[in-house]
């Protein structure tokens, strides 16, 4: 079995702060991160690799500071690297990005051909979850998103069953390989790395992939000038006018504050006050 | 969607291809399940008929089922004229039995390609972004996921779609350059549920579908529906109390389902107590978790960090009780309560329980007056 999952580098979101003056993203010293949610596409590509054997190859597309992040991936256990980068690649959108990440994985393929294509739910930078979807149109492999659990694969039989998060439901699924699969939170625990694969990892080489290394062969279709949409406008959500009314009594007990608050919700919200009365 | 790390590109006027003009119209993708419409189908159908009168164009529903759903097809057709569409286009085949991504991508781009709108709107629900994302890509179009604010520029007539990015801290507009339709997902929960219209109609085109059961590779071998009966159906609940790390320790959440009890209400919970296990991970509120629209939500011992509030801030009443009068939660919550959970949500409990006991034993006129 040969995967080959899609990592991206992202900021680390929870600790990104706005400016409280100047309403602008406080970038400085925010963490990068590999998306949290291609680790359990990775896990589940070691899992198979270590059930199966074959290999895992890690692809990112970014600059190259997101070397790091394969890095990471290479010392959790992945067995090669592949960085896409150049400045042409710059402002993609995911339409974009799913065209360039199509086309080196195509050339991974002609080293060794890939049995499975892995990729996070969604990144929490762009959070569209549709880079996945656009990989596996743009190759024709059939698309499982949201797989919570890979029931079985049959590499003789070139298929695969998978169980699919779906809406009122859980999905059993099976289909040819190659396939791509989006790779549901949660549904595994990422191991720890090893110690060899720590040390090998410091000293592997992460090979850097420029536009034409990837196989691009329309430069239309990457970068700004292939993504049909753009962002015109950024700004921080407008706060609420008025913050909380705060229910406070001098000496008074939980009791006497529970019943304050039961007063003004009756007196400022009637709706609330009549979903209550008919649960009496 | 553009990197929102990517400079921000004033928006020239968009001049569109004289090809890309005949695209007209607006489209609301119908879900249904198990022979109901989702909901989320008719909140975007109130939203696309604003945007459609904002155009003066038609509103249109997209139906896709198997032909064995028959007359039920039809009745999906219904509910999407009573919540606003003029028209809708239905589709059944034998092969879109069941969701599967390949035809129903098909099907949905065909339609695209015969009927050509200029918007197309999906739910952001596990079909939906399946659906949308393997649609855009094969129409080389621009779809903006999760949007939470859907707008027309007056002055070039595209679609302007707003969304949370870096977890919520700062919103985007995004616009869809020379592409067509211009494609959007949004969440459940999100915009309001418009007023259906008993008996309004609307017409039906049908369109067939050229794809035989031998064509397509994946096969669906079995259906495990949730249970019902604990599968918490968050989103659409009306009372909700939640509960964060603030409780301090798993046994304390049975503060939460107390006074939820006595609420008759769902219990909802932050990520962090989630993840340590203390409530199953479909109770998550927030942007990785569900967004809900209560009447009435009561979060206890949460900070109210931006990627819990963008999961909640839609409810009508929001009641926070924490014991640092400078959470931030308090910023954005109608009602705050400086306190212990550990006592507040008893005493709650209790004033809850003797208010609903009283109120049920009131005669109902006495109640009304
Ligand atoms: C990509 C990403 C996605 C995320 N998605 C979500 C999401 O969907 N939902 C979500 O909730 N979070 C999400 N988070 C996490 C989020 O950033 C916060 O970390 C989380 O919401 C905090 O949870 P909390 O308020 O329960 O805990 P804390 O932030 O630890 O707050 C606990 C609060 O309890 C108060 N408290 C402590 N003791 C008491 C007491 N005895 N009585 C009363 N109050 C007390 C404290 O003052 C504090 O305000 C996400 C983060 C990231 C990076
Ligand atoms: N620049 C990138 N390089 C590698 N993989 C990516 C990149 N962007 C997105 N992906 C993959 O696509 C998934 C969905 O991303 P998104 O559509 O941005 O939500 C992620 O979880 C990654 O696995």
């Amino acid at each position: 079995m040969h995967s080959v999952v899609c990592i991206k580098q992202v900021p680390d979101s929870a600790q990104i702060r706005v400016h409280p003056v100047t309403n602008t993203i406080m970038r400085q010293g925010v963490p990068a991160i590999v998306n949290p949610y291609d680790l359990f596409a990775l896990e589940e590509a070691l899992r198979l690799r270590d059930q199966l054997g074959g290999r895992v190859t890690v692809i990112s597309m970014g600059p190259t500071q997101a070397e790091v992040a394969l890095r990471k991936a290479l010392s959790l256990g992945a067995d090669d690297a592949i960085l896409v980068t150049d400045k042409a690649f710059a402002g993609a959108d995911t339409l974009a990005t799913s065209y360039a990440l199509a086309a080196a994985i195509r050339q991974i393929g002609k080293e060794l051909p890939v049995d499975l294509v892995f990729t996070g739910k969604q990144t929490i930078d762009g959070d569209t979850a549709q880079v996945g979807p656009g990989i596996a149109r743009r190759m024709g492999l059939q698309l499982l998103t949201y797989v919570s659990r890979i029931v079985e694969v049959a590499p003789e039989r070139r298929e695969i069953v998978v169980e699919r998060r779906a809406e009122g439901g859980v999905q059993v699924l099976q289909t040819r390989l190659p396939c791509l699969i989006t790779m549901l939170e949660d549904s595994n625990r990422m191991r720890f790395g090893s110690l060899p694969d720590a040390l090998r990892a410091a000293r592997q080489e992460v090979r850097h992939w420029d536009k034409t290394a990837a196989g691009i062969e329309d430069v239309t279709k990457i970068g700004l000038k292939g993504s049909p949409t753009i962002v015109s406008k950024v700004f921080t959500p407008s706060p609420r006018a008025e913050k909380a009314e705060m229910i406070a009594i001098e000496d008074g007990s939980p009791a006497d504050l529970a019943a304050a608050l039961l007063g003004r919700i009756a007196a400022r919200f009637p709706g609330v006050e009549k979903e209550l009365a008919q649960r009496a | 969607m553009s990197e929102p790390t990517a400079p921000v590109k004033k928006k020239r006027k968009v001049v569109l291809d004289q090809r890309l003009q005949a695209y007209r119209g607006v489209w609301v993708y119908i879900e249904h399940e198990r022979g109901r419409v989702h909901p989320v189908s008719l909140e975007l159908l109130g939203e696309g008929r604003k945007l459609a009168d904002t155009l003066g164009v038609e509103l249109a529903g997209v139906v896709m089922a198997g032909v064995d759903a028959g007359a039920e097809a039809r009745g999906y057709c219904q509910t999407a004229f009573e919540y606003g569409a003029d028209l809708c286009y239905l589709m059944q085949s034998d092969v879109l039995g069941e969701y599967r991504n390949e035809p129903y991508t098909q099907g949905l781009t065909d339609l695209v390609n015969a009927y050509q709108p200029e918007i197309l709107l999906l739910g952001a629900t596990t079909l939906g972004r399946d659906l949308a994302g393997s649609v855009a890509t094969t129409l080389n179009t621009g779809l903006t996921a999760d949007c939470t604010e859907l707008a027309i520029d007056p002055d070039d007539r595209s679609l302007l779609s707003t969304r949370p990015t870096f977890g919520g801290s700062l919103l985007c507009t995004i616009v869809t350059l020379n592409y067509r339709p211009q494609m959007a997902t949004v969440r459940p929960r999100v915009m309001a549920m418009p007023e259906s219209q008993p008996g309004r109609t609307g017409r039906i085109v049908e369109h067939g579908l050229l794809l035989a059961e031998a064509d397509i590779v994946t096969k669906v071998l079995e259906f495990i529906a949730d249970d019902r009966r604990d599968t918490p159906q968050l989103p659409f609940a009306d009372i909700i109390v939640a509960g964060g790390r603030g409780l301090g320790k798993p046994e304390n959440f049975q503060l939460i389902r107390d006074l939820a009890k006595v609420l008759g209400a769902e219990v909802g919970a932050s990520r962090p107590v989630v993840q340590a296990g203390w409530v199953e991970a479909d109770r998550q509120v927030g942007q990785s978790g569900k967004t809900v629209r209560p009447k009435l939500y009561i979060a206890a011992g949460i900070s109210g960090a931006i990627q819990h509030r963008v999961g909640m801030e839609g409810a009508d009443c929001i009641v926070a009780i924490n014991n640092d009068p400078d959470a931030p939660i308090f910023e954005f919550a109608h009602f705050g309560i400086v306190g212990d959970v550990a006592t507040i949500l008893p005493a709650l409990t209790e004033a809850f329980w003797v208010k609903l006991k009283r109120q049920a034993s009131l005669p109902p006129q006495e109640e009304a007056a």
